[in-house]
């Protein structure tokens, strides 16, 4: 059983709810499931490094636990019940490593779950393993993981995007229909739109943050990664909930993520800010997008183009913010408590934290944490912090004047498609520079969606639609709507 | 912008409790100077009279009832610490 169907089939590639109605009509099991997805990965994953660990052990527990339920034992079964899934290193998982992808955690074992993984494991989700990330979720092409680079499917020699560079490739290369992702400045939709898979961030606070690994936390969220905008509505209903265990969760004020899937965009206004489409924009991203306008045009969309005139000052806002909450979140990290400890010929504790840091953090991390002590130190605290919080009013403010006027925005998730491993390594400013599509939603708290939209050079190009803050079923009706009439998202690597 | 200084590097490294190597001061000397370099362009933006923004949806203080939960598991939590004593974590001298 196993070997016949671990090597490429259609079936690989087939979204959630699809297997759903397999396992509904018994031509499949959850652990029959299960049991291909981990030799799926064991067969192809050498080749792309999309998942640090596999959990089959506790995995085809969950997927007998799930085939008893679907049987109609316990309780009603869900569109994730006996699906599996795989979730970004950077989430805690209770009596599993996790790394984050950093050397510091390595052999960390969480004595907890995160919210969101009890809430997969409520559902009945089958989580198979977990996925590689850029250190602490800190990087845009994956390059910066302890445990070695993620390549794309598309193309092995190059970045599959990041930081969620693993779950992203997983979905991608066919080794699971569902994964988790975090974005704090889009690292769900940009590793998403490269390679050719949906990525949504919900609004901030929607889905709780109880342990994921904090990066900046007014910017970090949880959100799916799936083949298809349905999924990602489903995996929303199973993952936000209202946590009193994290003091920035919100409850939503609807109910159903997926309530307006299926309804036309006719009529709806859909802006397109003029700054997104940056000069440095590749002439096959720029195609593709127009392509995709004109796509929601003919469906009775009116769309115009806008202005949001502080976009560029979105990244600046971005590069103080993130790292300073980043170099105060990362201040946990002292090699006393938990992970990794260097002590060989050290006295005090001081210089056991300090050489335990230096030498266990990854070069993007240290960047990072350096540039926001700098920015939070005596003397510099109102010229950069207090001055990019009050430039984040004024960007946040921005988007609400747009949604005055527009239902949605769309824009590429992406000025360009998946470059070159190594091609940017060495200069960590135009590799932040690239995220200028994605920032902004964060910094306004914004959901927004990324939905494969066209291939350029042989790579997958993203389409992003952001909605107001709470418009999440907006987005993903905008989403739905192009899908609808393409066949972008049913495309796939050759794996 | 002026370039920041080793020193300065230093400092702020210290400040971080981050050991560096001489070469990394000097790479990240000239990485600082460019990232800071750039984001200098907020100047530009007129922000008299503007509330910062801490979290970008409106939030309140949070209060829960006053009740006891059960903590996490003493045990398990100190498998995870490099080096223990009975019920306790154990560190390296605190005072030089």
């Amino acid at each position: 059983m196993v070997n016949r169907v671990s090597r490429s089939s259609e079936n690989h590639y087939l979204p959630a709810h699809e297997i759903r109605k397999k396992l509904d009509s018994r031509e499949i099991s959850s652990s029959e499931l299960t049991n291909d997805t981990i030799s799926r990965i064991s067969a192809i994953d050498g080749e792309i490094n999309a998942v640090l660990k596999t959990t089959a052990e506790t995995a085809l527990e969950s997927a007998s636990a799930a085939d008893r339920r679907l049987r109609g034992s316990g309780p009603e079964p869900g569109p994730l019940t006996g699906i599996p899934i795989l979730v970004k290193d950077n989430m805690s998982t209770a009596g599993i490593e996790t790394t984050a992808a950093s050397r510091i955690l390595s052999g960390y074992v969480p004595p907890f779950d995160a919210e969101v993984v009890s809430r997969l494991n409520e559902a009945g989700a089958v989580i198979v393993g977990k996925g590689n990330l850029d250190e602490f979720a800190m990087g845009s092409s994956n390059e910066h993981s302890a445990f070695g680079p993620v390549k794309n499917p598309w193309d092995t020699n190059r970045v599959p995007g990041g930081s969620s560079g693993g779950p992203a490739a997983a979905v991608a290369a066919g080794e699971c229909a569902v994964a988790l992702g975090s974005d704090t400045g889009g690292s769900i939709r940009q590793p998403a739109a490269l390679c050719g898979v949906v990525g949504m961030k919900p609004t901030y606070g929607l889905v709780s943050r109880y342990g994921l690994i904090a990066f900046a936390s007014s910017l970090d969220q949880i959100g799916p990664i799936t083949r298809d905008v349905r999924d990602c509505a489903d995996v929303l209903n199973v993952i936000a909930s209202h946590d009193s265990k994290d003091s920035t969760s919100v409850k939503a004020p609807f109910k159903d993520f997926g309530a307006k899937l299926g309804e036309s965009v006719d009529g709806m206004r859909l802006g397109v800010p003029k700054e997104y489409l940056v000069d440095g924009i590749e002439p096959g991203v720029r195609t593709a997008f127009e392509e995709a306008v004109e796509e929601l045009r003919s469906q009775g969309a009116t769309i115009e183009e806008t202005s949001l005139p502080l976009t560029n000052q979105a990244l600046a806002v971005y590069y103080i913010i993130a790292p300073s909450e980043a170099s105060a979140n990362l201040s946990r990290y002292d090699g006393m408590k938990y992970g990794a400890s260097v002590a060989d010929g050290l006295t005090t504790a001081a210089e056991v934290s300090q050489h335990t840091r230096g030498e266990m953090f990854g070069d993007e991390v240290k960047r990072r944490i350096l540039i926001g002590t700098y920015a939070l130190s005596a003397g510099y605290y109102d010229a950069y912090y207090k001055k990019a919080q009050q430039v984040r009013t004024l960007i946040r403010q921005e988007f609400i004047e747009a949604f005055g006027r527009f239902d949605a925005l769309i824009t590429p998730t992406s000025p360009s498609v998946a470059f070159e491993i190594g091609a940017k390594m060495d200069d960590p400013l135009q590799m932040y520079l690239a995220d200028i599509c994605t920032i902004p939603v964060n910094i306004a708290g914004l959901p927004a969606i990324s939905v494969p939209c066209g291939m350029s050079e042989g790579l997958p190009v993203g389409l992003q639609v952001i909605g107001p803050q709470f418009g999440d079923r907006t987005v993903l009706q905008v989403a739905h709507a192009y899908e609808q009439v393409t066949n972008w998202h049913r495309s796939h690597p050759p794996l | 912008m002026e370039s920041l200084t080793p020193d300065e590097v230093r400092y702020v490294a210290r400040l971080a409790n981050l050991y560096l190597t001489d070469q990394e001061v000097e790479t990240y000397r000239h990485q600082l100077t460019g990232i800071l370099a750039h984001v200098q362009s907020l100047q530009e933006v007129d922000t008299t009279g503007v509330e910062p923004t801490g979290h970008a949806t409106d939030s309140t203080t949070v209060l829960r009832s006053d009740d006891s939960a059960a903590p996490l598991d003493r045990e398990e939590v100190l498998r995870n610490a490099p080096a223990t004593s009975g019920e306790f974590i154990r560190v390296s001298a605190v005072m030089d």
